[in-house]
């Protein structure tokens, strides 16, 4: 009995202990970056773009990485949602009955996922310049899609998977087709789940720097069409926290903390969302 | 009475995987009346039930093997469309399976598929389902809530009016009352025995008491086949095989 109870203090305490650590090590992220980007956070600095003699401390701002990262994010989570969604319904629906085939999809949608971002603008860079393409909006894009499909699909894949057998026999019996099954029952069912692997991406996409490096490039204006290259906060941050000077650097904080305050309202926003659509959800 | 059949099954043989569930199933069912499949667990009734609608096609590996005579149509060798074959019947599972919406669109939603999408026209059709299923009087005042707020019983029953709207010649129920208390229960068969006037109803159930209340038409199954059949009072009264004599009498479950 003491054998036990001492086992049950331990694991106790080894939990708390884990927790403590991780909450210690995200709060010191974010006091960092806030005590280091706040200063130079001012209104100059998301309001325009970087004027002459920026990168040497001196006037403009980011709005150019801001305005690009959301154009590439925004851009590439939608065209992986209208690909991802149909791949996961597919999935679930129409190879219910299918379970090795559904498995070995699974098995290389996991193995995508965890490809290094930079491989896959290794990729993208090899495809334009195939194509004989520039660094551009549209190149990153697609780059980013590709990088974040596999999570899209997976996390819807994961929560249309836990749909119960018997909601699927349910709305089959009406004379539901599979298509009306998978668009009107488990959308309907997974709209929580659904958010989150948006989110989920979208955090992915707007992070990421290694597949934007090569295809994307930077440039201090804000895009007007897709075949122009854009500037992305990533990079941002990369470019200003390499450079010698003190101003420039604390800049590279700033942006990091937009980058981190753009995930922080995406990240509510969804969350209120998916509070609002989830009434009809039934837990079984 | 006499009742005209409405389903006959013929040399049924199914197996799923390596199992064979089902062995050489030769049965009738009659209409507009109560066919209960009685057996211990694990027997195949439901295997049987869901053959009948094809949801059994949902399984990975089934072979199937056989005739399902639906009003002198084989509905498993068929060219006809499914949607269409699985219109015809209406299912009621174990547990209630409400759709992921309002209490009015659970109603609405296999008339809405199947073309008809006149609001007047659907406010009328709900209003006379949620009727039909004893349910109306609860959720009048509140159609718009989502079907999931509603008792489990309550859903039970919803579920069986969402089955009705799509205007079924057979409802197939597995087991609908097992994960309801005694007063649901009671409703759900008062209900099928109202409904029997209109449709042919199969009751997969393994409550004895259940059987013996409410059947017009038994079908005894163990181990995957039919050992007995025929209507109720005579194989309740004078059962002609030892096993149906054995689980009468509570030898096994």
């Amino acid at each position: 009995m003491r054998i036990k109870k001492f086992e049950e203090k331990l694991f106790r305490v080894l939990m708390l202990l884990s927790t403590v650590i991780i909450i210690t090590a995200l709060s010191l992220l974010i006091v960092s970056i806030t005590i280091k980007g706040l200063p130079s956070l001012t209104w100059e600095m998301i309001s325009q773009i970087p004027k002459g003699g920026y990168y040497f401390g001196k006037e403009g701002g980011i709005l150019n990485a801001i305005i690009g990262s959301l154009y590439l994010a925004l851009g590439s989570v939608f065209l992986a949602f209208i690909i991802g969604l149909p791949i996961a319904l597919f999935m679930n629906s129409y190879l219910v009955n299918k379970k090795k085939f559904v498995g070995t999809i699974r098995f290389f949608l996991d193995l995508l996922w965890g490809v290094p971002s930079i491989v896959y603008g290794a990729f993208g860079f090899a495809i334009m310049i195939y194509f004989g393409l520039r660094t551009s909006l549209l190149a990153g894009i697609v780059t980013v899609t590709l990088f974040i499909i596999p999570i899209m699909v997976r996390a819807m894949d994961e929560v249309f998977k836990e749909v119960p057998r018997g909601l699927l026999e349910a709305s089959f019996s009406l004379g539901s087709t599979k298509s009306e099954t998978s668009f009107k029952i488990m959308v309907r069912q997974c709209i929580p789940g659904i958010i989150t692997a948006v989110l989920l991406s979208f955090g992915r996409a707007i992070g990421d720097a290694a597949s934007v490096l090569f295809t994307t490039g930077y440039t201090d204006y804000i895009p007007t069409s897709l075949a122009q290259p854009t500037a992305t906060l990533p990079l941002a941050i990369f470019f200003q926290l390499g450079s010698p000077i003190p101003e420039v650097k604390e800049r590279a904080y700033a942006a990091a903390l937009v980058l981190t305050i753009i995930i922080l309202v995406i990240s509510l926003l969804s969350r209120f969302f998916s509070r609002k659509y989830d009434k009809h959800k039934i837990n079984f | 009475m006499v009742h005209k059949t409405k389903v006959k099954i013929e040399n049924l043989n199914i197996s799923i995987g390596k199992n064979h569930i089902l062995k050489n199933i030769n049965a009738t069912i009659p209409e507009k009346a109560i066919t209960v499949i009685i057996g211990p667990s694990g027997c195949g009734k439901t295997t049987l039930l869901k053959s009948l609608n094809r949801l059994i096609d949902l399984n990975p590996d089934v072979k199937t093997s056989g005739r399902i005579m639906i009003d002198n149509e084989d509905i498993l060798n068929t060219h006809r469309d499914i949607t269409e074959i699985r219109r015809k019947m209406g299912l009621l599972a174990q547990r209630p399976y409400p759709l992921p919406m309002s209490i009015y669109n659970n109603i609405a939603y296999g008339l809405r598929i199947s073309g008809r999408k006149k609001k007047k026209y659907l406010n009328g059709r709900v209003e006379h389902y949620l009727q039909q299923a004893n349910l109306w009087d609860e959720v009048k005042d509140r159609l718009n809530e989502p079907a999931a707020r509603l008792s489990i019983g309550q859903q039970q029953r919803l579920c069986l009016a969402r089955g009705l709207a799509v205007d079924p010649e057979i409802i197939l129920a597995d087991e609908p009352t097992s994960a309801l208390d005694p007063l649901s229960s009671q409703v759900i068969e008062e209900q099928f025995i109202a409904l029997k006037k209109r449709y042919s109803i199969v009751l997969v159930t393994h409550i004895l008491r259940q059987a013996r209340r409410i059947a017009d038409h038994v079908i005894f199954m163990y181990l995957g086949e039919v050992v007995e059949q025929g209507p109720a009072k005579e194989i309740f009264e004078n059962p002609q095989m030892e096993k149906t004599q054995q689980y009468f009498k509570g030898a096994f479950y």
